[in-house]
């Protein structure tokens, strides 16, 4: 057993971290912000060139052939990076939707009654993003089970990075979708470990009372219990990947929602005043972790899920 | 990232196994938890059949992933645990292992293996537990000996210990840190007096221990004198990664009893309950994920155990005391019974968030170790 990074993973993660440093940092993000809804097609191409979709299809299909454990770095990546769009759709689409791999078409998905960059889109899933294997098992001749968005309504959205529809009752919106819960939960970790890192950084350098707050033991406490959280879920999320096991997936979803949500208002509250601006970017990410937490069946499913394996 | 073993580690999991259905049969019945010469008996004894079989370094010797399956293991089957050889197999062997004389190391490790001797930790006092450099236990020299004075508290297993890590100040005029030594004192010198203190689980669990004018040979100090907090903190480092290890396997079977019991008892109907449960389930999973990443960074580091230890240590002691607080859910007003299995498992657990450094401590220790935030004054 050696349950840490491999070189090469580690390798993979500086690479993309990198990546949307410099396709994505802070300047495109805030540009992003001020006009919501509007979804940058280039940096979309980008990371299919960068093979963020076609991560785990066969080199044969022109993938690049890796494994869930890789998938889920890149994503913990993409949500340190609050990188917006329907990421985990079109990554669960590759090799079904013809480009979503190369990023040419953009893919969204029905989550239960809500479809995040319907408009954006140009295709729409089922909530069957991922029955298994690599990726979108697709039974139609034409590539696609298309979701059915009949009665869509736009919300206004919470997170202005986020635009979402509502749909009325879904067709299958109990379906288990253990990959887009996993993917999830790894771009809900990347939420933790930033909300983590913006703490840290506020508590060494703004000062009250003639010292840095965070030479307070209550401000440490909340940085403490934020780490913690966070490590916590980063083993479970990784355990997942490599088991792939509905159960463990289950349990990764809820410590990863818990992370992240829990340490985004963490954060809020070690910037104080600022933190409640909206120059800010704690709000972003806190924003995001809530509608990811809603994605599929929230917290309630995994419980019961778990609950259930328990009583097997 | 791989969670597979390899087939040396396969093949010493199953050999483990076997012997473990193999002898756990013939074990005689565990002592109840108030006779204390009875469970100390009952936990060497099992500790020698580890011996005999060739399992007893397991914690020293052993790489870490074969600790791992041995706690696994041993836990799953039911084993007993260390019990009364908690302080001689967990902290004080390993820490005379890494900083012991090679004398030192022959004459203390052999029993701690053999489970022939019994060691407790002396190292708070009434004035001085989460500021444990604060000590005021005086050892000053005289000859051969250091003849110390002063009380320790909380000492477990006091009663029935043949010796103890003991913590003294050897230099009072020295900076709080500077001044302390570490020591090896035999429980049946002249001058120590053990008093039981009673938990608020109704046992005698720690003792409060006097000691007056103890003369303990200069050749009992492990390490330099005054170097002695150095030594502890490898100790601690002990306590704080590797003690916990077996638990959360235990928990787990805990875990899935409460499930069967809700079932029996109809109290699985209330989804609230049920949600808990599988809260729960996720909890422990991912402390047995945990336990997995800090043995295989242990491993890829080189033995010491580092500040990933407190981390662990604090998500464990309170999904802990949140496990057994749902047991108590489950069993309504049997909650209420010494009798009903769990209860005085709730009352024990509640220890856990207090023994072996506070969580408020571990908090500072992550926040400044790990996430390298200033000390505050
Ligand atoms: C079951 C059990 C077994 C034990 N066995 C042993 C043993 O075998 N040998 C041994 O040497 N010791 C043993 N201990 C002692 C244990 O290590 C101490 O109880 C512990 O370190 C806390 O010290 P204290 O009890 O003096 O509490 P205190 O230090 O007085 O703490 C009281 C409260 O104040 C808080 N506090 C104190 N300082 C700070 C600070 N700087 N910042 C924030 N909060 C703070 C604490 O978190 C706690 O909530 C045992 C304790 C228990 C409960």
């Amino acid at each position: 057993m050696r349950f840490q990074l491999s070189e090469d993973q580690r390798a993979l993660q500086a690479g993309v971290r990198e990546l949307l440093e410099r396709r994505f940092g802070r300047e495109a993000l805030r540009a992003a912000v001020d006009t919501p809804g509007r979804l940058d097609r280039e940096l979309w191409r980008a990371l299919g060139d960068a093979g963020f979709f076609a991560l785990r299809l066969p080199e044969a299909d022109g993938g690049v052939g890796l494994g869930l454990p890789e998938a889920v770095l890149a994503f913990e990546e993409a949500g340190r990076a609050l990188l917006p769009g329907p990421l985990v759709a079109t990554h669960l689409a590759a090799g079904t939707v013809p480009g979503a791999a190369t990023g040419e078409t953009v893919v969204a998905a029905v989550y239960g009654e809500l479809v995040e960059w319907l408009e954006a889109a140009d295709v729409v899933l089922g909530d069957t993003g991922d029955t298994g294997g690599t990726g979108n098992t697709a039974d139609t001749g034409n590539a696609a089970d298309t979701g059915d968005t009949r009665g869509a309504e736009p919300l206004r959205s919470l997170d202005p990075l986020t635009p979402l529809h509502r749909v009325p009752a879904a067709r299958d919106a109990a379906a288990a979708a253990p990959l887009a819960d996993l993917l999830t939960a790894a771009e809900q970790l990347g939420t933790a470990v930033r909300v983590g890192e913006l703490a840290v950084q506020h508590a060494r350098t703004r000062e009250q009372f003639g010292q840095p707050i965070g030479a307070f033991q209550a401000v440490k406490h909340l940085c403490a219990d934020l780490l913690v959280r966070t490590e916590t879920a980063r083993v479970a999320v990784y355990a997942a990947a490599v088991t792939a096991d509905p159960a463990d997936i289950a349990a990764a979803r809820l410590l990863a929602d818990e992370a992240a949500v829990h340490g985004a208002r963490d954060c809020l509250q070690v910037h104080g005043g600022m933190g409640f601006t909206w120059e800010a970017d704690v709000h972003l990410h806190l924003k995001r972790a809530w509608v990811r937490a809603h994605r599929g069946g929230g917290s309630t499913e995994s419980e019961e899920l778990l609950a259930a394996r328990l009583a097997a | 990232m791989d969670l597979s073993y390899t087939p040396e580690e396969e093949e010493f999991r199953a050999r483990l196994r076997e012997w473990l259905a193999k002898v756990l049969p013939t074990l005689p019945a565990k002592p109840p938890p108030d006779d204390w010469p009875g469970r100390r008996a009952y936990d060497l004894g099992w500790q020698r059949m580890l011996y005999d079989a060739g399992y007893a370094d397991v914690h020293w010797d052993a790489s870490p992933t074969t600790r791992l399956i041995f706690l696994e293991e041993t836990e799953k089957a039911g084993a007993p645990y260390v019990g009364a050889g908690f302080v001689g197999l967990l902290h004080a062997g390993p820490t005379i292992a890494a900083e012991g004389t090679d004398g030192q190391r022959a004459r203390w490790l052999p029993p701690i293996l053999r489970g022939e001797e019994v060691w407790c930790q002396g190292f708070s006092e009434p004035g001085a537990g989460s500021d444990l450099a604060a000590l005021r236990t005086r050892a000053w020299r005289d000859g051969d000996d250091y003849v110390v004075s002063g009380s320790k508290i909380w000492t477990s297993h006091a009663e029935v210990a043949d010796w103890c890590e003991l913590l003294v100040r050897t230099d009072p005029t020295a900076p709080k840190h500077r001044g302390i030594s570490w020591l090896a004192m035999p429980m049946d010198a002249d001058g120590i007096t053990v008093r039981p203190l009673r938990t608020l689980a109704g046992s005698a669990e720690f003792a409060d221990v006097f000691l007056d004018e103890v003369r303990v040979p200069v050749g009992n100090r492990v390490g330099a004198e005054n170097d002695g907090w150095r030594v502890t903190m490898v100790t601690l480092s002990f306590e704080r990664g590797t003690a916990f290890v077996g638990e959360v396997v235990a928990c787990r079977r805990v875990l899935g009893e409460l499930a069967r019991a809700a079932r029996e008892n109809g109290r699985w109907d209330d989804p609230v309950l049920r949600r808990r449960l599988g809260r729960l389930e996720a909890e422990f999973r991912a402390l047995w994920r945990l336990t997995q990443w800090n043995v295989s960074e242990a491993e890829a580091s080189g033995g010491v155990p580092g500040a990933g230890g407190s981390v662990f240590k604090l998500r464990y002691s309170h999904a802990r005391q949140e496990l057994y607080d749902t047991a108590a859910d489950v069993l309504g007003p049997g909650a209420l019974d010494l009798d009903r299995p769990w209860v005085l498992d709730r009352l024990s657990a509640l220890s856990y968030t207090i023994a072996a450094g506070t969580s408020q401590i571990q908090r500072t220790i992550v926040a400044e170790r790990i996430l390298g935030l200033p000390k505050g004054r």
